[in-house]
């Protein structure tokens, strides 16, 4: 199973994906989303829009295996999360790279790069190969001088990038970002955005932060009430004051959206509109 | 709480003490404590050779003498009671320089003090030659279970953090004008304290769900803590130090 893809397979394909939790609060209500490979998607939405929530259905984490409130499926990669079934789980959360909002949620081991080998370990590398893994995570987010040090003693900006070199060491198909920008003074923002640009990977990234996703994603989608109800190109979205209203999304003060199709040449793979029919009906 | 970036147990130092396996120097002075433990209060000459012993060990690892002295002040509440026991403990009286003190409790704290100092002492050894991380690596070798060990990793990790929330916490409460100098003022500590445990037990489920994201399934990948395991010429380095202590041990219960 593992390494075996079908290449033209969506790196994400979520179908009308219905959760409840347990007390009978419905989080998503009919959630449908396609991101194909090498795309970068922003998922934007209020507090309590069900992001959070959406993300865990992703790797499947939710909906746990005896789920009532649940329905729908999601496939990573074409390969479909079966929960209660092992060992397609753990092929699942390796194609699924999350980073978590707080980093010192997911540096729990005592040096870096220990920590950044806790996911390769546990598909089973060792030696060699896994060491291997590590230096290129390392390297990726420009951390691999900090190898030995405790993460706990790192700045948040570094913490953060040790969070990203975490997942990257898994191969992973797609990484979602939960909050990547939030308590991160502008020199680590800026320098995580040149970082998560140059990463070689599909990108799903949640947040509040609106230029952000502007400067990283051409594509967004709005969850709001457990429901996609936007889909476009994100400088779209972004120009659309009363969409942005309706779903209590905010551009900082004093900000401007360019013009949609005058902007600067970022990536040259996916100018145009092809993100927005990436959708299926 | 918050350690800061050295362990204050924790000598840094390049000794051939150092460089032991861990699991090696748990198991010595795990059983060199047994023989003090074992041997009788009244052969005095046997704690003499234990304290000889540790000097060694000691002057070969390089620990200065008030470096332990300073951090063995640890033992202090239990020599108080090392010192009363003579004046509360009943049975023959001995009157020496006007005081009049009971025999056995006089034994009796001497035991305590003698026995519980060259425990402290040992185990400061092994605190400041071994770093944290190589005392979970070795406890794991030698079988301990890995719960425990686990347990031990996740606490000594997240002790920062949760002391920098209690501090961050404290900080927001004096800023509000609490201070707390009496016991009725304490409730604003009290319902602190509440949050903290709540916000350790929230994080704790978010770090597991972080783990399980990254194919966590119960158990610390075993390639993580493979290499570094002792030689059987450390063993038998090691060894010098309980070999030496039970010989001691036996000869004074024998004696």
């Amino acid at each position: 199973m593992k390494g075996e893809y079908d290449l033209r397979a969506l790196s994400l394909d979520v179908r009308a994906v219905r959760y409840a939790y347990p007390d009978g609060h419905v989080a998503l209500n009919g959630v449908d989303l396609s991101i194909a490979p090498g795309e970068r998607v922003a998922l934007l939405g209020p507090n309590g829009a069900g992001k959070t929530t959406l993300v865990l259905h992703l790797n499947g984490i939710l909906p746990g295996a005896h789920a009532d409130g649940a329905s729908g499926t999601v496939a990573v990669g074409g390969l479909e999360v079966r929960a209660g079934d092992r060992s397609c789980l753990a092929e699942i959360r390796r194609r699924v790279g999350i980073v978590f909002q707080d980093p010192d949620d997911q540096l729990f081991m005592s040096t870096v790069a220990e920590d950044v080998a806790f996911g390769p370990a546990n598909l089973g590398l060792r030696g060699a190969a896994l060491a291997e893994r590590v230096d290129e995570a390392l390297a990726a987010v420009g951390m691999a001088e900090h190898r030995d040090r405790a993460p706990h003693h790192l700045s948040f900006g570094q913490r953060r990038r040790v969070a990203v070199a975490t997942v990257l060491a898994m191969r992973p198909e797609i990484l979602v970002l939960d909050e990547p920008s939030s308590n991160l003074d502008p020199a680590s923002r800026r320098e995580l955005s040149e970082i998560l640009r140059g990463l070689p990977v599909t990108l799903l990234m949640v947040t509040h932060d609106l230029p952000y996703a502007m400067e990283l994603c051409d594509r967004s989608v709005i969850l709001d009430s457990g429901q996609i109800v936007a889909d476009g190109e994100t400088t779209d979205l972004l120009s659309d004051a009363d969409l942005l209203a309706r779903h209590r999304l905010e551009l900082p003060y004093g900000f401007a959206v360019p013009a949609a199709r005058g902007r600067m040449n970022r990536h040259p793979s996916s100018i145009g509109g092809e993100a927005v029919t990436a959708t299926r009906p | 709480m918050g350690a800061g970036h050295v362990h204050p147990l924790h000598l840094e130092r390049g000794s051939p003490v150092h460089r032991l396996a861990p699991e090696v120097k748990i198991v010595a002075t795990v059983l060199f404590t047994v023989a003090v433990v074992a041997t009788p209060r009244e052969a005095f000459w046997a704690f003499a050779g234990y304290a000889v012993i540790l000097g060694v060990v000691a002057a070969i690892a390089s620990v200065p003498a008030g470096w332990l002295l300073k951090r063995s002040l640890i033992e202090l509440p239990f020599v108080a009671l090392a010192v009363l026991l003579p004046f509360l403990a009943s049975g023959d009286q001995i009157t020496w320089l006007g005081v009049t003190m009971s025999r056995d409790g006089l034994l009796g704290g001497w035991n305590i003090l003698a026995k519980g100092t060259l425990g402290v002492l040992a185990s400061l050894l092994l605190a400041a030659t071994t770093t944290t991380r190589d005392l979970l690596a070795g406890l794991d070798r030698l079988r301990c279970p890995r719960i425990v060990t686990q347990i031990a990793m996740f606490m000594l990790r997240y002790l920062d953090v949760l002391g920098d929330e209690a501090r961050r916490m404290r900080i927001a409460r004096l800023s509000r004008g609490d201070d707390p100098r009496f016991l009725w003022q304490l409730r604003g500590l009290a319902s602190g304290l509440g949050a903290l445990f709540l916000r350790a037990f929230e994080r704790g489920e978010r770090v597991y769900l972080a783990m399980l994201s990254r194919g966590y399934t119960g158990r610390t990948p075993a390639a993580l803590s493979a290499d570094g395991a002792a030689t059987t010429g450390q063993w038998a380095a090691a060894s010098v130090v309980p070999v030496a202590a039970v010989a001691l041990a036996i000869a004074a219960v024998l004696a």
